[in-house]
């Protein structure tokens, strides 16, 4: 189990939850399933969304694995200089 | 990803020396190409007309006189650029801010552009084509904007993130929130706590080269452009985009930069040229004016921001607040979002809130610069803490270690970090001789820390052997900052050969896979990753050519200081073959070597930097002087160290004039006062003192050499740490920026009661 948590501006599409359980080995399953569970999240999944899996951030890698108990973090994906 | 980029901790013969860089001559003498030294045969001038209106409505727009002059080839409106954008508001934003459709939003904003044959055709042109304005009321101040009588820029903007949603139209875009615990709570258990407000005002990026580009749109549907930009590949879509050109027939090529720092990773004049170029049938060469790169490009936000920070009096940090609202220019980004999580990204914080608003104003679309949104984040928060040590009574330093973030810290934007260096940059700052040097009259010291997120993202990469064994490195990332230096180095150490046997190049669109652009202080971090990739992928090339040519399984050979060598005692006769010895036989052993790298360069980590500022404040004309700077900082591994001394150097600098000088100035028109290098004062060298530096090496461990991205953080502690020392000199904190000699003036004049 792979305990997410939201940034705010996704917890009204997903039915006001910050923190929701989701059965995954990767980021990509755990993105899916997310969609699954929330239609709503669509669209900021394909655009805005960088994955913090243990403090690192990710914004492409979705195969990147997810070990059971892994702590994961949805955020707005950056802008840089 | 297939590659494994996990740290290595191998030593290194290349990585880590300081070899000439391979653009230099030609910088120095002259011979390099920026964006405005390409030219094609029959290209036509171009010009853009621009609003002199901070806000009009565009209610007509005559080109006919304009294009009845001789010499004029095309007139272009937004009726050139219909749009294509299908709902996505990103993409119309900037097609909007490329050349305004029904309203022009600030002054300079794109309202017509003249193709000539020569500069003169092209001025005369602009004269004649006649604009009616609808002038409507304007708004440049960030907090203006948010009174309830402020002019609204936009009808059809809804303040997000605020339940329930609001039903009338605003100039704040959205109200983005983060944070843990409870704040309140925390106050409660505060003996000290300090509060204030803080503005930082308007600065542009300064690259010194203005955007340039030429295009051209060809009869049988494919374009051409050449520019000065970050991210070629991501120029090509978005001018793609916005023209209804299919990405393949459109081939971008990038030129020498003279600057970027975020500036140059928006698409402003390009999709213009590509317009213009369309209609005339010819390419066109498109070249702002500093004056036009002022007015229409890139600046960063204006802030105001409040902190409030409560502490225990032994130092303990019990809860922090901040609220910031980040002037976007005419189009709702995530300018305040950014300032909101970074804002007290560096400790350790048991209840924290950061609320940002993303406010419209009538100056320039934002555009990002350095760490965006960052340094002025930094510059509330961290003249906050020094404020708090004061009062407590405890060294500044002391109090940022005492709450520094660590492994395992839950950070004030979510997520909880893996092992992280702000640590070890103050531990670096408290034993530096910088922090124990004594002052003068006069003068002041100061410090702050500063975050940043770095990033990775898509990276393509090409190696190819020549015959004679030198190599030809074709990367896809801009080089801004000296990366050919730096992955001509890396591919040297792969494959164990000299670094001046290696030639690297940026590739155009047409010739390599995508890349990202060069932002996020990736281009080190990402295409180093894709270099020692197509590296391996090259050597496992020519292992093979190498036990072809001995007759020999390819299992039986390894690879050990660039050379092919047979394993096991039955092939000690073989001796070792060189590079050059397997290139030269490539024609029969199987044709051209090379290797190829796509990949995506996750895990770039999160970065952090400690800066020491002495400053000299002259009490009569309230002008400052930099006298010594020090910049801590942690680069993973310094590919090239001394161009990591330069980005941290240059980080300081551009931190430097923001901190002092630079700010928009606007008129009560609404109009930019002061476009130009003349009344907009960046530093020149005799106004910096030699910027210290120390690299510090903890390795990334998601790179194979353990490198991080080192460009931007270095801009985010300047603004505070210079704050820091201009309020102990002058005994006065200094809340708004720039600290300019009247604004240091007027608050020695507050101070003493006048």
């Amino acid at each position: 189990m792979i305990e997410v948590t939201l940034w705010a501006g996704l917890v009204p599409l997903a039915d006001n939850q910050t923190t929701i359980i989701v059965e995954a080995r990767t980021v990509r399953e755990l993105l899916r399933k997310l969609q699954e569970r929330y239609p709503g999240l669509e669209g900021p999944i394909n655009n805005e969304v960088a994955v913090v899996v243990d403090g690192v951030i990710y914004r492409n890698d979705w195969s990147k694995e997810l070990p059971e108990g892994t702590k994961v973090f949805l955020m707005r994906r950056l802008a840089g200089g | 990803m297939s590659f494994d980029a996990a740290f290595q901790n191998q030593n290194f013969k290349s990585v880590g020396t300081r070899p000439l860089r391979p653009d230099g001559v030609d910088k120095v003498t002259g011979r390099a190409r920026y964006g405005a030294d390409f030219n094609m045969p029959g290209q036509l001038v171009a010009r853009v007309l621009r609003s002199p209106h901070a806000h009009a409505r565009i209610v007509a727009i005559d080109t006919a006189r304009a294009a009845a002059v001789k010499g004029v080839k095309a007139v272009i409106t937004a009726a050139d650029l219909p749009d294509l954008s299908n709902g996505d508001k990103a993409l119309f934003n900037i097609l909007d801010n490329c050349m305004a459709r029904t309203k022009a939003m600030y002054d300079g904003h794109a309202v017509a552009a003249v193709a000539a044959i020569d500069e003169k055709a092209a001025k005369q042109a602009m004269k004649l084509i006649d604009v009616e304005y609808e002038v409507l009321p304007h708004v440049v101040d960030v907090d203006a904007a948010t009174e309830p009588d402020a002019p609204i820029l936009n009808d059809a903007v809804f303040t997000t993130g605020i339940d329930p949603a609001p039903t009338t139209a605003s100039n704040v875009a959205n109200r983005s929130e983060f944070g843990h615990g409870d704040v309140e709570a925390g106050f409660a258990d505060a003996d000290v706590i300090v509060e204030r407000s803080y503005r930082t005002e308007q600065t542009h990026q300064g690259y010194i080269e203005p955007h340039a580009c030429v295009a051209s749109c060809n009869p049988d549907g494919t374009a051409d452009l050449w520019v000065c930009t970050q991210g070629h590949f991501v120029f090509r879509q978005n001018c793609a985009d916005l023209l209804g050109l299919e990405v393949s027939k459109l081939r971008v090529t990038s030129s020498e930069i003279g600057g970027g720092f975020g500036g140059k990773t928006h698409v402003w004049a390009e999709p213009v040229a590509l317009a213009l170029s369309r209609k005339a049938g010819r390419p066109v060469k498109l070249v702002m004016s500093r004056d036009e790169v002022f007015r229409a490009s890139g600046p960063t936000s204006a802030t105001s921001i409040d902190v409030k920070i409560g502490a225990t009096k032994d130092g303990k940090i019990t809860a922090a607040t901040a609220t910031l609202r980040y002037s976007n220019g005419p189009y709702a980004d995530i300018w305040a979002e950014l300032g909101a999580m970074t804002s007290f990204a560096c400790y350790d914080l048991k209840n924290v809130k950061t609320v940002g608003f993303e406010v419209l104003v009538n100056r320039p679309k934002v555009a990002a610069y350095r760490a965006p949104s960052a340094p002025m984040a930094a510059f509330a928060v961290e003249s906050a803490i020094d404020e708090l040590a004061q009062k407590i009574g405890m060294d500044a330093l002391d109090l940022r270690i005492r709450n520094a973030a660590s492994e395992g810290t839950r950070s004030s934007y979510g997520p909880v970090y893996g092992p992280i260096g702000i640590g070890p940059t103050l531990e670096a700052a408290q034993a530096h001789p910088h922090m124990t040097a004594p002052l003068g009259t006069n003068q002041g010291r100061g410090m702050a820390c500063g975050f940043w997120f770095n990033f990775g993202g898509q990276t393509c990469t090409d190696l190819n052997v020549n015959a004679d064994g030198t190599v030809t490195l074709a990367v896809g990332t801009v080089d801004v900052g000296g990366s050919r230096a730096s992955l001509s180095l890396v591919a040297a150490e792969e494959l164990g050969i000299d670094y001046q046997d290696v030639k690297a190049v940026v590739a155009d669109t047409g010739t390599l896979g995508y890349n990202d652009m060069t932002d996020g202080s990736r281009g080190t971090f990402s295409s180093s990753m894709a270099t020692i990739s197509a590296a391996r992928n090259a050597i496992a090339v020519m292992r093979q050519r190498a036990a072809l040519t001995w007759d020999i399984p390819v299992e039986d050979v390894y690879w050990e200081d660039g050379h092919a060598k047979a394993a096991g005692a039955k092939y000690g006769n073989l001796a070792p073959l060189s590079v050059k010895e397997i290139a030269a036989e490539s024609g029969n052993t199987g044709g051209p070597i090379a290797g190829h790298s796509e990949l995506v360069a996750d895990g770039a980590g999160v970065s952090f930097a400690t800066h020491i500022c002495d400053v000299e404040v002259d009490p009569e004309t309230g002008a400052t002087s930099v006298i010594r700077y020090t910049v801590i900082q942690d680069a993973g591994k310094a590919v090239h160290p001394a161009y990591v001394e330069g980005q941290y150097q240059g980080g300081a600098a551009q931190g430097i004039g923001w901190a002092l000088n630079e700010e928009y100035i606007y008129g009560e028109d609404g109009r930019l006062q002061n476009p130009g290098f003349l009344d907009y004062r960046i530093p020149v060298c005799s106004d910096l003192p030699m910027i210290d530096t120390q690299i510090l090496e903890i390795p990334n461990p998601n790179h194979p050499y353990g490198v991080r991205g080192v460009g931007e953080t270095s801009i985010v502690p300047p603004l505070a740490a210079i704050a820091n020392a201009v309020s102990n000199a002058v005994g006065v904190r200094m809340s708004h920026i720039p600290m300019s000699p009247p604004r240091i003036l007027a608050a020695l004049s507050r101070q003493k009661g006048e």
